[in-house]
C-alpha cells in the first residue's frame, strides 16, 4: 500500500533565494498543498501522464516552474488546472512524490477565488454547480445536475442539448437510473441544518487562517 | 448467521433510482451469498467527489467526509468503514490520511464538527469493498460460493483510476494490477490479461463538462476491448460503469461508429455465478444489455 505523498512532511531544504519570489508565497499560503511546489525537479512525467495532456495550455510542470518564476497572470488565467479529471496518474508516478493532483485543484480553486477564471469556463462552472448541489440537501441530486449543466448557456442551449442527450437520457430512466420526479425532491442527509452550520464554520476558520474573507 | 459485519458508506449513486443502484443491488446480492453485513452510516452525506475544489473549500470539504467517519465511530465503534464508490473510498481516504497526520486540520476539522456535534477520534480504517474481498475472505473462500459457470465469457478488466491510484490495493502496482483479473477467473470468467485500457482514465467528472474529450478516451476504452474479443468490460467503479456504458451512443451519434460493449461492475459478475437472478445481479438496470450473462443468470 503506498503513503500518500501529503502524510508526508515538505522538507525545509533552504529554495534558492531568486525562487522566493511573491507568487511562490502566495501559493505556499493560499494553495491546497502548495508548500510542495518547490519540491518540483521539472522531470515532466507528470506531462506524460496526463490523460488530456495534449489539451493543456500548459503541463503541471510548467505551472509549477511557472509558479518559481513569477508569472501569477499567466498561471492563474491558464485553463491547464481546469482540465484535470482527478484520475491521480501525475500523482501516483511523481518521482518526487508531489500531491500534483491535488496542487492543481488548489491552483483552479484560488484562480476562481480572485476571479481569474471566466465564469463560461465548463469545468469551473461544473465544479460550483455540483458542490452547491451536494451540499443543499447532503446528498447529490444527480437529475438537478444534468439539468444545471445543459443550461448553463441559456434556454436555448439547454433544450437543445437536452433534445440532442435524450436517447442517453430516456435509457437511464428506463433502466432506472435516472429518477425525473428528483425534480421534486430527491435524496438528502436528516441533519442538513448541522452540515450547514459545520460548513460555515469551516469556511470562517479557513478564511481566517488564510486572511481571506469570504 | 453473518460471518462479517461492517459500518457501510453507500454513496449518492447507490440510491434507489440513482446512477449506480445496480452496484448496489449486485453487491447487496453478493454479500449474502458470502455472508457479509453491511450497516449503512446513519444520516451519511455526500463525499462532494473529486470535482468541487472550486465551489467549496479545503476545509469545508474534509468537514464533509469528517463527519461520515465520525458518524461512523460514534454509531458502529470497532467497525471498519467499507466503500463500494471509487470516489467515496477515495474521499474519505484521504480526509483520514489528512486529519490522522496534520494536527491543524485536525484541530480546525474538529472546531467545525462541533457545530453539527461531533468530535472526530479516528479509530476506524477506511476500506474499498474489493480489499474486504480480497484481503478478509481471500480467492479461496469467494470461490466457494460459485454455482454457475461463466465458462467462455470473456471480460476486459477495467480498474479505471481512482480504485487504483493514489492508494490501491495492497500488494498490486498502479501501472498493472491484477486483482479484477484474478477477481474474474475466481469465479469463472476468462480475463484478458493483456488488455491495455486496463488503468486508462474515462475522463471522470470532466465527462460532464468537457464530453468531447472524455468521449475520445472512452470510445479508445471501448475500441481496445472489442479488439481483444470482449464479451463485457467489468469495472469497480461507479463512474468508469456510467462514463463507458452511457456515453457510447453518442459517440456512435457522432462518429457513426457501432459501439455497443457492456459494462459490468465486478459484482454482477460475482452474483451471477453465485446463482443471483438477473434483478438479484442488477442486470436489468443496464442500457447496454449484458447478452451473454444474462442468458446464464436466466437459466435455472
Amino acid at each position: 500500500m503506498e503513503t500518500l505523498p501529503m502524510t508526508r512532511t515538505a522538507t525545509s531544504h533552504a529554495t534558492p533565494a531568486r525562487y522566493r519570489n511573491h507568487f511562490l508565497k502566495e501559493v505556499e499560503t493560499h494553495v491546497e498543498d502548495g508548500e510542495w511546489v518547490k519540491m518540483c525537479m521539472q522531470c515532466g512525467v507528470c506531462a506524460g501522464s496526463c490523460p488530456l495532456g495534449p489539451k493543456w495550455e500548459h503541463t503541471p510542470q510548467k505551472i509549477f516552474m511557472m509558479i518559481r518564476a513569477g508569472k501569477r497572470e499567466e498561471v492563474l488565467k491558464s485553463d491547464a488546472m481546469w482540465m484535470c479529471t482527478s484520475c491521480y496518474n501525475c500523482m501516483a508516478r511523481c518521482p518526487r512524490k508531489l500531491p500534483i493532483t491535488h496542487i492543481m485543484h488548489g491552483i483552479a480553486r484560488h484562480a476562481h477565488n480572485l476571479g481569474f477564471t471566466p465564469k463560461a469556463q465548463p469545468t469551473r462552472h461544473f465544479s460550483v454547480l455540483f458542490w452547491k448541489n451536494c451540499i443543499k440537501n447532503g446528498r447529490l441530486n444527480e437529475l438537478k445536475l444534468t439539468i444545471g449543466l445543459y443550461f448553463r448557456d441559456g434556454l436555448f442551449a439547454g433544450i437543445k442539448q437536452g433534445w440532442d442527450m435524450r436517447n442517453v437520457a430516456l435509457g437511464l430512466v428506463l433502466a432506472k437510473r435516472l429518477n425525473p420526479f428528483e425534480l421534486f425532491g430527491g435524496h438528502g442527509c436528516k441533519d442538513h441544518k448541522g452540515i450547514a452550520a459545520m460548513l460555515k464554520k469551516a469556511r470562517e476558520i479557513e478564511g481566517q487562517r488564510k486572511g481571506v474573507v469570504h | 448467521m453473518t460471518k462479517k459485519e461492517y459500518s457501510f458508506y453507500p454513496g449518492c449513486s447507490s440510491q434507489n433510482r440513482t446512477s449506480a443502484v445496480n452496484y448496489m443491488v449486485s453487491v447487496n446480492s453478493m454479500c449474502k451469498s458470502l455472508e457479509i453485513q453491511l450497516s449503512p452510516i446513519p444520516d451519511w452525506n455526500c463525499c462532494s467527489a473529486s470535482i468541487s475544489y472550486a465551489g467549496g473549500q479545503e476545509l469545508e470539504r474534509l468537514a464533509l467526509n469528517a463527519r461520515n467517519l465520525t458518524l461512523s465511530e460514534k454509531h458502529m465503534p470497532g467497525k471498519d468503514i467499507v466503500a463500494t464508490c471509487a470516489g467515496c473510498w477515495l474521499n474519505a481516504r484521504e480526509a483520514k490520511e489528512k486529519l490522522d497526520h496534520n494536527p491543524q486540520l485536525l484541530a480546525e476539522t474538529n472546531e467545525a464538527l462541533k457545530e453539527a456535534g461531533l468530535v472526530y477520534k479516528g479509530t476506524a480504517p477506511v476500506r474499498h469493498m474489493v480489499e474486504v474481498l480480497i484481503e478478509d475472505f481471500g480467492y479461496d473462500e469467494l470461490k466457494k460460493p460459485v454455482v454457475k459457470s461463466l465458462a467462455g465469457i470473456k471480460f476486459a478488466g477495467y480498474v479505471g483510476c481512482q480504485t487504483n491510484r493514489p492508494f490501491g490495493i495492497a500488494g498490486e502496482s498502479f501501472e498493472n494490477p491484477l486483482y479484477l483479473d484474478k477477481l474474474i477467473e475466481t469465479v469463472g470468467g476468462e480475463a484478458i490479461a493483456d488488455y491495455e485500457k486496463k488503468v486508462a482514465c474515462c475522463g471522470g467528472s470532466l465527462a460532464f463538462p468537457e464530453p468531447e474529450k472524455s468521449q475520445k478516451l472512452i470510445r479508445e476504452i471501448v475500441e481496445s476491448a472489442y479488439d481483444h474479443g470482449a464479451d463485457a468490460i467489468v469495472t469497480p467503479c461507479p463512474l468508469c460503469q456510467a462514463n463507458v456504458e452511457v456515453y457510447q451512443s453518442e459517440i456512435n451519434r457522432k462518429h457513426g461508429t457501432k459501439l455497443n460493449m457492456p459494462v459490468l461492475y465486478y459484482s454482477q459478475v460475482m452474483s451471477v455465478a453465485y446463482g443471483g437472478t438477473v434483478k438479484q445481479a442488477g442486470l436489468d438496470g443496464h442500457v447496454i444489455k449484458p447478452k451473454k450473462l444474462l442468458e446464464i443468470a436466466a437459466k435455472k
